[in-house]
């Protein structure tokens, strides 16, 4: 019963996808998915931050940087040539794994890449490491000092992607081929795929929040929320605060990579304005908005917003807009809006209603 | 055989000497009790036993180990766990959540185990609940388990911190001020369970100012003044010890006279 009742927020989610489906298709607007399939994917990103900051309580400034280093590692190996190696030996052995596939480039050249596969997990471990030398150093300290860590680390991977030709410089990468997960199953940014593109992006949050859940209900959530409430009574209760604060920030990075190598190959490309600090702050501002420690808030308030953006609503105001709603939720509602706008609905509904339950409003 | 050692401790913090030359021993299974004016360095020595602060010379022995230099959560995993002086409860937790949180060192599953709810993980989990159910009732909070951290009362918070310490299954319970702030009956509740604890065989150390409680429950006592430790024996023995009637009372105090006004100082509550 209670298993149900915790679940019931991941049924209502799915039926919601596919009632926007539904109603888009019937308003025969289904171009729509294109961009609410990239917030859903942007979405992971703050998802993934909304651990870090919400439950472990420390802040990064540097998660644009984790979403571009997985992009950019998909699309270097996905598109670089590496038919040079051809003759070697391991490069034949790699072939034989799939590693290496051949293709065909955007001038119809036969040559030979990383499968995307393979891409996405070298991606994965590149993340791993680069997430546990940023985050050792800083977590081991208490204070803000991941903020100014990942800060810094953002800023690196921007100017280094401007200024390599490799990632194409200021134009980024393009042509990055499609990734097929499983047969029918193919992330690109074909129309013919939109509608199953959409549900690729919206199981993939979905199974995300169940397992962040699950985890988020554990001695491990509960572990994090400790050091994020009181670190030395945490350390005191044999809680290894260093380790904790170090797995979460790490399983965030992850989790901003994952969303990058799926984003690049659903557009077929990135930019270097991914690693921007100013994509960072927007990731920390749709956090706060969705009150941090709120996995539901922060999926629906950073899908929304981003859609949003995506569609061009807030014209060339787009970073202003977010830096606006940062300043808006830190000084009116910290735990953002949708607490006390529940809040303000329950009390509202206990008082049309007929026999008029106090106690609702007081709770 | 001790079961906490400590030995010519020395910690400052610059040029104040906070604990110096300190030695002393817990015997398994006794209440001890460490008293002395407010500043005598009380609270810092329960620091650098639990592993907070780092002493600047000495060390600190436990279950025949040297603890000194370890991180307190590891001396926590070895069976030493603590309450402190302001109750710190994890506000954002509920208050059965709080006493959980004491199983995390006899508890394993990690990240990726507790994300995939992996067969056996569910299974701890509940355990965990329900040792930590257990604990709260043991310290008569269970009705509240799950009323939020913050929403309880000074003596309560006291209680559920008490009980998140007796969660992580001690063998050694350092209490930091246990009665402070506590009204009388309180005190007397306090009193009996700490016993309990100690009959279920839990060594106690605490930090005290209520003198009566401290000479009601204690087996022994160390005295400390401005860091260092003047005294140390049953509550007979330093009722009785000229320095710790000078230190309480203040001046140069003739012994016999003076014994009887601190004892009956003492067997009266603050």
């Amino acid at each position: 019963m209670t298993r149900l009742r915790q679940l019931l927020p991941f049924a209502l989610f799915a039926l919601a996808m596919v009632a926007t489906q539904g109603l888009l298709r019937a308003l025969e607007m289904e171009y729509c998915l294109t961009q609410l399939t990239m917030a859903l994917y942007y979405a992971i990103v703050v998802i993934g931050l909304c651990l870090v900051m919400g439950y472990a309580g420390q802040v990064s400034l540097g998660h644009g940087a984790f979403f571009a280093i997985g992009g950019y590692t998909s699309a270097v190996l996905t598109t670089h040539d590496f038919s040079r190696f051809k003759a070697a030996g391991w490069a034949g052995g790699l072939k034989q794994l799939h590693v290496f596939v051949g293709q065909q480039d955007l001038f119809g050249n036969q040559i030979m890449t990383v499968s995307p596969w393979a891409a996405f997990f070298a991606a994965m471990l590149l993340t791993l490491v680069v997430a546990t030398l940023i985050g050792y150093p800083a977590l081991r300290l208490k204070g803000h000092y991941l903020a100014m860590a990942t800060l810094g680390f953002g800023l690196i991977v921007n100017k280094t992607v401007l200024g390599t030709a490799a990632f194409g410089a200021a134009d980024g990468i393009n042509g990055v081929p499609e990734w097929t997960l499983a047969p029918g199953l193919t992330i690109c940014g074909k129309s013919a795929a939109r509608v199953s593109n959409y549900y690729i992006a919206a199981t993939l949050v979905l199974a995300l929040l169940l397992l962040l859940r699950n985890l988020l209900h554990s001695r491990v959530g509960r572990a994090l929320q400790a050091i994020h409430d009181r670190e030395t009574a945490a350390n005191a209760m044999g809680i290894d605060t260093a380790a904790y604060k170090l797995r979460a920030f790490v399983l965030s990075a992850l989790l901003a990579a994952l969303a990058g190598v799926f984003f690049t190959h659903y557009t077929a490309g990135i930019g270097p304005s991914e690693a921007g600090a100013l994509k960072s702050v927007r990731y920390v501002a749709l956090a706060a908005a969705g009150g941090m420690a709120n996995l539901w808030g922060v999926t629906v308030m950073s899908t929304g917003l981003n859609y949003l953006s995506l569609r061009g609503l807030f014209g060339s105001y787009d970073h202003a807009v977010f830096g606006v709603i940062l300043i808006l939720i830190i000084s009116i509602a910290p735990d953002g809006p949708l607490k006390p706008l529940g809040k303000w609905m329950g009390g509202l509904a206990s008082r049309l209603r007929p026999e008029g339950r106090r106690e609702h409003g007081a709770a | 055989m001790a079961l906490l050692e400590v030995e010519n401790v020395r910690r400052s913090f610059g040029g104040l000497v906070a604990v110096d030359k300190t030695t002393f021993q817990v015997a398994p299974g006794q209440i001890k009790a460490i008293i002395g004016p407010n500043g005598a360095g009380k609270t810092t020595l329960f620091n650098i036993i639990s592993g907070l602060l780092r002493p600047d010379s000495g060390r600190v022995t436990f279950h025949s180990r040297p603890v000194t230099g370890l991180k307190p959560y590891q001396i926590a995993r070895l069976g030493l766990s603590r309450t402190f002086q302001n109750p710190s409860l994890f506000l954002r937790m509920n208050v059965l959540e709080n006493v959980m949180v004491g199983r995390h060192s006899r508890s394993r599953w990690g990240f990726a185990g507790c994300c995939l709810r992996w067969p056996g993980q569910p299974r701890e989990e509940r355990n965990i609940r329900d040792t930590a159910m257990a604990q709260l009732d043991y310290v008569g909070l269970a009705p509240l388990a799950h009323c939020p951290a913050g929403a309880l009362a000074f003596g309560q918070r006291r209680m559920v911190e008490l009980a998140r310490a007796l969660a992580t299954e001690p063998t050694l319970l350092l209490l930091d001020e246990p009665a402070s702030g506590l009204n009388t009956k309180e005190k007397e509740d306090l009193g009996q369970l700490i016993r309990k604890i100690r009959d279920r065989g839990v060594t106690v150390l605490l930090v005290e100012h209520d003198m009566k409680l401290v000479m009601d429950l204690a087996d022994d006592i160390v005295v400390l003044h401005y860091g260092i430790p003047i005294a140390e024996g049953p509550p007979s023995v330093i009722q009785s010890d000229p320095k710790v009637i000078s230190v309480y009372l203040g001046g140069e105090v003739q012994a016999d006279s003076a014994g009887g006004e601190l004892s009956a100082k003492w067997s009266q509550s603050p």
